[in-house]
């Protein structure tokens, strides 16, 4: 070979390295810099701690023997003088829905879900356990089930004083008194735990009803949630859910999804704190597909790639089964992670953990069905459905729990059932009646009840917006762009490069390329052959 | 083999690299568009996408560059399509070939392609290969087509056609390698387009016709 040639094939050589060098650093800066989503968010966030005037420990007003609950909150209030108006303006406090008129959507009007179906208008007393008030609404707002640091139980705490007192043991009453006094004085900002004795427990238990809210969250890693971690932000709910008159935002069931799409950076006013709020519509870094997908695909369904990650969720609640009794006395059998998977009061049950979403377009509200509304049993009912389609600009697909189960209805009337379970007021859980308990129930909704029960197909959303994971646990291209059994799979209304195709395409194709390659093959065979031949005639 | 061997020039430094450079940018976009479209798994959907994307933007630029060079050389006179001799061309790969005779258009650095390679090359360079980087591009921006104005077209259509224009050159690069052996050895064309030099029978007479007109 010539030394032109040596040269020129050095000078490629030194090119092509040159160009790689180029290509591998780059790659390697951009590596080691933020997202400008998590930039944006670095900085939305970087406030100041939260400080006080107050100490609440050294208060006078609160120095003093509290004999019950009503007492504390007119201590509260003496200084606090306009938070009971405001309070008693929120769902919080009215457990129905501001978003509509009069008494339909909300826990004490006619919602319903497929887990204790109803609070039965609040008189099912059970539930009131998770009411922000002394006894239910009956005797004021209890202001330390939010804001006491501490974590006791007042209703007990109150009978257990009252009880010692009237017995004459001062002793233990002056200790009760001691234990409640410490918690009316250690006042702050909500907790993870404050918020969590009650979201965490929804539903009758720990983990039951949201598949990404559970006790696992009161002190998590930051591999089951990026923002809450201990060892990572260590955020609170209340960093998100941000508050104004006792209003807190952030909740998802009502109101479509912010169509503005603004950040907190270009206004501290959005009315509702979403992923975008802080991290922008753009938080992947510049040029990764990723931020090309923010228009259409909600931030959680890449980045809660599944949930209950820590403790197992109730995905399945069969009511149909309930009110068997061993010697005459209700019981429940235990499964897997302790869980129980049949109870007398409440029939069976299923756990799972690790649970893949199921997918659905989503504007941010859901539609569901009361107690007032007529059911087709026929098949499956959607108490609660996202609404939302891929034609709608403001609809994303969003990752959802779909708690599914049995559930109690009228067959004459094709509408649901509110049965009272209450022990305490002589619901299901004490008689296992059923048709007692119908019958108190709807006459408590003041809705006819025929007489004639059975159970049918429920299910029911919840959206998934919590434990988010770390960026490395993020859901892969490939869990949707492929081929077949994707997580998208049922979302069939638009093309996905990497699921769908046009099969005669593919088979037609295919077919053509084998039959080139054979005709090639079989050309030079021939060539071979008569190249043989040939040379023999030759 | 008949006659006497000479060797010619034929392919320029330039259009050798070019022939090269595409052979390595489509060989890369057919793997990675293939795996993309899920008929196999090699580089994973998200590297395959990424290199696909990249690789298809070098692509059109180059092919500028390919356009240029062609337009100013007046090499695309070397693609105007005809009729006369195809049937002697086809007849020959059909039968001649195995009998031995000699090729009835033979390259030349003023008629590099005979009359099927003419027809072929200008649909492939002409047609199937701007086709595919426009709906390449049109697929790669997608998220843009509401600004642009194109709301009207359809990723799903718009997909099939790309699929079925990768189909198209594949068909092509298959009959295209195989084609490369069919010289007076097998590698005979292959070292030409690396050296630019090729051997070809002397003595036969480019027709005027087949000339690149100066």
């Amino acid at each position: 070979m010539n030394p032109l040639l040596y040269r020129q094939i050095a000078t490629l050589a030194a090119a092509v390295f040159l160009l790689s060098v180029a290509i591998v650093t780059g790659a390697l800066a951009e590596e080691n810099s933020l997202a400008p989503g998590r930039q944006m968010a670095d900085q939305a966030t970087k406030g100041v701690p939260h400080w006080s005037t107050s100490d609440h420990s050294k208060f006078a007003v609160l120095d003093k023997e509290f004999a019950s609950g009503a007492e504390i909150t007119k201590a509260c209030l003496s200084c606090h003088t306009e938070a009971a108006d405001q309070f008693h303006q929120t769902i919080h406090w009215t457990w129905l829905s501001p978003y509509d008129d009069g008494d339909l959507y909300g826990k004490a009007g006619y919602s319903l879900n497929n887990f204790c179906v109803s609070a039965n208008k609040m008189e099912d007393t059970s539930c009131n356990n998770c009411h922000v008030g002394w006894n239910g609404k009956k005797e004021g707002i209890n202001c330390l089930l939010c804001h006491s640091r501490q974590d006791i139980k007042w209703k007990a705490e109150f009978e257990d004083y009252k009880f010692f007192k009237e017995m004459g043991d001062m002793e233990i009453a002056a200790d009760i008194q001691r234990t409640i006094n410490s918690a009316v004085r250690d006042i702050g900002l909500p907790g993870r735990k404050n918020c969590g004795n009650c979201h965490f427990y929804g539903g009758g238990g720990e983990a039951v009803k949201h598949g990404d809210l559970d006790a696992s969250l009161i002190n998590p890693q930051k591999t089951l949630d990026v923002h809450m971690g201990i060892d990572g932000e260590d955020f609170t709910c209340t960093r998100c859910h941000t508050t104004s008159f006792h209003r807190i935002a952030g909740r998802v069931y009502s109101t479509p999804a912010v169509t503005h799409r603004k950040s907190l950076v270009e206004s501290d006013l959005v009315p509702k704190i979403m992923c975008e709020s802080c991290h922008t519509a753009t938080p992947h870094k510049s040029g990764h597909k990723a931020n090309d997908h923010t228009d259409r695909v909600a931030c959680q369904s890449c980045h809660i790639p599944t949930f209950a990650r820590a403790h197992a969720t109730k995905m399945w609640w069969d009511w149909s089964t309930a009110g068997k009794l061993k010697d005459g006395n209700p019981y429940q059998e235990k499964g897997e992670w302790d869980r129980p998977v049949y109870k007398s009061i409440k029939g069976d049950f299923r756990w799972e953990k690790n649970v893949v979403p199921e997918y659905f377009w989503y504007n941010g509200s859901l539609t569901t069905v009361t107690a007032k509304d007529a059911i087709d049993p026929t098949g499956e009912v959607w108490i609660s459905k996202p609404n939302g389609t891929r034609e709608d600009d403001n609809s994303r697909i969003f990752p959802f729990k779909v708690h599914r189960g049995k559930t109690p209805y009228d067959k004459v009337h094709n509408t649901m059932l509110t049965m009272l379970e209450s022990e305490e007021v002589n619901g299901f859980w004490k008689t296992f009646d059923w048709q007692d308990s119908f019958k108190k129930g709807m006459e408590i909704m003041d809705l006819p009840y025929s007489g004639e029960y059975g159970f049918v197909d429920t299910a029911y959303v919840y959206p998934t917006t919590h434990m988010v994971a770390p960026k490395d646990h993020v859901v892969a291209c490939n869990e949707c762009h492929v081929t077949t059994d994707g997580r998208l799979a049922s979302l069939t209304e638009f093309y996905m490069p990497g699921r769908d195709r046009l099969h005669l395409l593919d088979t037609g194709g295919w077919f053509l390329v084998l039959a080139a390659l054979g005709g090639v093959f079989l050309h030079a065979l021939g060539r071979f052959f008569a190249g043989v031949t040939r040379r023999k005639e030759n | 083999m008949t006659g006497h061997m000479k060797k010619i020039y034929i392919y320029t430094r330039y259009e050798r690299s070019w022939h090269w450079l595409q052979v390595l940018l489509i060989a890369i976009l057919l793997v990675t568009g293939f795996e993309v479209h899920g008929s196999f798994h090699l580089l994973g959907f998200e590297q395959a996408v990424t290199v696909h994307n990249f690789v298809g933007i070098s692509w059109l630029i180059a092919f500028a560059f390919f356009v240029f060079w062609i337009f100013t050389t007046g090499e695309w006179k070397q693609y105007i399509p005809t009729t006369k001799k195809i049937l002697a061309v086809a007849r020959y790969y059909g039968f001649g070939i195995f009998k031995g005779e000699p090729h009835p258009v033979p390259k030349r650095k003023n008629a590099k392609h005979n009359p099927l390679q003419r027809l072929t090359y200008l649909g492939v360079a002409a047609l199937l290969l701007p086709a595919q980087m426009l709906t390449g591009i049109l697929y790669w921006s997608y998220n843009s087509w509401t600004e642009w104005g194109l709301d009207f077209l359809s990723l799903g259509i718009l997909a099939i056609i790309h699929l079925a224009i990768a189909f198209a050159i594949l068909l092509f690069l298959i009959i295209h390698i195989y084609m490369t052996t069919t010289g007076h050895t097998v590698f005979a064309h292959t070292k030409g387009m690396i050296t630019g030099w090729e051997e070809v029978e002397e003595g036969d007479i480019v027709e005027e016709w087949e000339q690149k007109a100066k």
